[in-house]
Formats: C-alpha cells, structure tokens, sequence
C-alpha cells in the first residue's frame, strides 16, 4: 500500500468487480440482514427492491474486501521495485454511505475509490488522515453504491 | 403485530443484546470480507494502532444490523434503507466482548414522495461489556405507516 506523501487529492483506483450470486446473498443475509428481501426471491420480487438484493452491509463489506486486495497487490508491486511498504492503520469511520439503487442476484459491480482530501493528524504525527470515495457501479454503468470513507494512512516521513 | 412508522415516536427506542462475539467469527469474516493483518493476525495486530486482534468495523456493523433484525427489524414493516448518514467507530471490538445495542429514534418523518410511508433515523451505539461505546451509527430506514394513515391525513 501507499505513503500519506504518495497519496494526491483526486487520484482514482478501480479496485476490481465482484458477482453478487443468489447464494452469496442469503449466506450474507442469513448470518446478518436475514430481511425476506434477502434471503428469499419471491419476497424480493415483491418489495421495493424488483429482485432477491443483496444487503447493503453485505455490498460494503465487498467493496472493503476489493479495498484491501488493491492494497496487497500495490504492496507487492513495491516490494517487487525494492521499496518499502506502508501498512495503512483503521479508520475512524465513514459518512455518506447511499446505496443508490438495488444489488441483485446476478449484478456485477466494479467497485472504485477517489481521494477526496488528506492531512496531516495533529494527535499523531506519524499518521496522516485520508478521504476517499468509495463508489460501486453495476454492469449496466448505474452507480449503486457510494460512501465517503476515512483512513489512517503512514507518513514516510515518520517511521525512518 | 408489525410495527409501523407510529411506532417510532423521537426518543429512547430499546436495548438489546448482550451478544457474544467469538475469536473465530472475527476471523471467518477478516479472511472473507478484511483481510487486513490487524483483524487476522495477533502478532501484527499488537503492533498495530490498536494493539491487539480486533474485528473489521464492517463485521461490527453487520453485527448490529443483525441486533437490529432481531430486536425490532424482524417485526417492522421496514421497506429497506437508503443508506447511513454516519459511521463512528470509536473503539476496537475484541475477541470474547459481549456486545450490547442501545438504539434512539432521532427523527420520524412523513415520506413526502410516498405518503403512505415514513423515514425513521436511529441513532444506534454498541458498546461492550465494560460500557465502552464501540461503535455510534445513524442511519434511516423507510417503514411502512399504520393502514389508512395517509388516506386520514388527506382527508
């Protein structure tokens, strides 16, 4: 993954796409969102949804997922230049989180992230504070998915 | 009985849990969903800003998205969500904590594109078993309102 110093405001990753298949869905939602719009098709049809839709806590977690598959495969791309990797902190949270239309059975969605701003933390001088938005679009090009989320990223500076 | 958007008024809504949240869940869901060496790995992860194993935040919010199915979801005339406006999480979830979901209606308000239904926005906090606040979510959710309720408010 990448330094705060390597990290510019407006910066673009696509972070890969994932299919929501129907037993995918009713695993997720079985174990954490076990709504009738998840778990069965049939109640799905019938709800605002038009189709068995995955839950919303099931899309962010994928597009985490395809977060922090992009991180490694930069980590090992510097590695592989011979230099050396940053290992991003936690975040403190996110806002702005829409799931602007339904993920249903079948979609593929290709997930992106922006910059959106950094600075530097004042508490912890060897940590810089990143924003990013997140966004998920299916395969029709109807973005899905948005949220603008916050992370501890490592200044090169710092460590030594 | 469902509830329904009149069964939301502003206020303390309830209590739920406690909930038991096991070394293994917080792997099973890091390896699938945040494989991140602070949520899978107890060596780096005492080296991290948390110093110690903890579980993604996205497996704490599932977590109380699953309270809330059981709590008062599962008997709610909930039509989805739109989304969350916010996500703090504010300490690390620990292997073996005993999660608790304290949940507050912020506001209900009548859908003025679907009247027949209303948005309600909790204010929702986990804590553990200490009482440290874990995690403060606000978030709506569109519920349907009492049968004719639309139809008496027009007339």
């Amino acid at each position: 993954m990448r330094f705060f110093e390597d990290i510019e405001v407006g910066q673009r990753r696509e972070l890969g796409s994932f299919t929501f298949t129907a037993d995918a869905i009713k695993k997720f939602a079985a174990q954490f969102d076990p709504q009738r719009f998840h778990l069965d098709e049939e109640e799905g049809r019938k709800s605002l949804f038009g189709g068995l839709a995955a839950s919303g806590w099931h899309v962010g977690s994928v597009c985490m997922k395809l977060l922090v598959a992009d991180g490694q495969r930069a980590a090992q791309e510097a590695l592989a230049r011979g230099e050396k990797i940053a290992i991003w902190g936690p975040s403190p949270g996110f806002r702005e989180l829409r799931w602007i239309k339904p993920v249903l059975a079948g979609d593929t969605i290709s997930f992106a992230s922006e910059v959106e701003s950094k600075r530097a933390s004042e508490k912890r001088p060897e940590w810089g504070i990143l924003q990013a938005r997140n966004t998920g679009t299916n395969q029709r090009g109807e973005l899905v998915f948005s949220l603008l989320a916050t992370a501890f990223v490592p200044r090169r500076s710092a460590g030594g | 009985m469902m509830l329904t958007f009149e069964d939301f008024p502003p206020g303390h809504f309830g209590t739920f849990g406690p909930r038991r949240v096991t070394r293994e869940e917080i792997l099973a869901f890091a390896a699938e969903f945040d494989p991140q060496p602070m949520h899978l790995d107890e060596a780096a992860a005492s080296r991290s800003m948390l110093k110690g194993l903890s579980a993604s935040g996205w497996h704490l919010c599932s977590l109380m998205m699953r309270m809330m199915c059981d709590g008062y979801i599962g008997r709610t005339a909930s039509l989805g969500s739109p989304g969350v406006n916010e996500v703090r999480w504010l300490a690390p979830l620990r292997p073996g904590d005993d999660i608790t979901l304290d949940v507050e209606v912020m506001e209900a308000r009548v859908s003025r594109s679907r009247p027949e239904t209303g948005i309600v926005t909790f204010k929702s906090m986990v804590r553990n078993a200490a009482g440290q606040a874990l995690c403060e979510m606000v978030s709506p959710i569109i519920v349907a309102r009492r049968a004719g309720a639309a139809a008496e408010q027009a007339g």
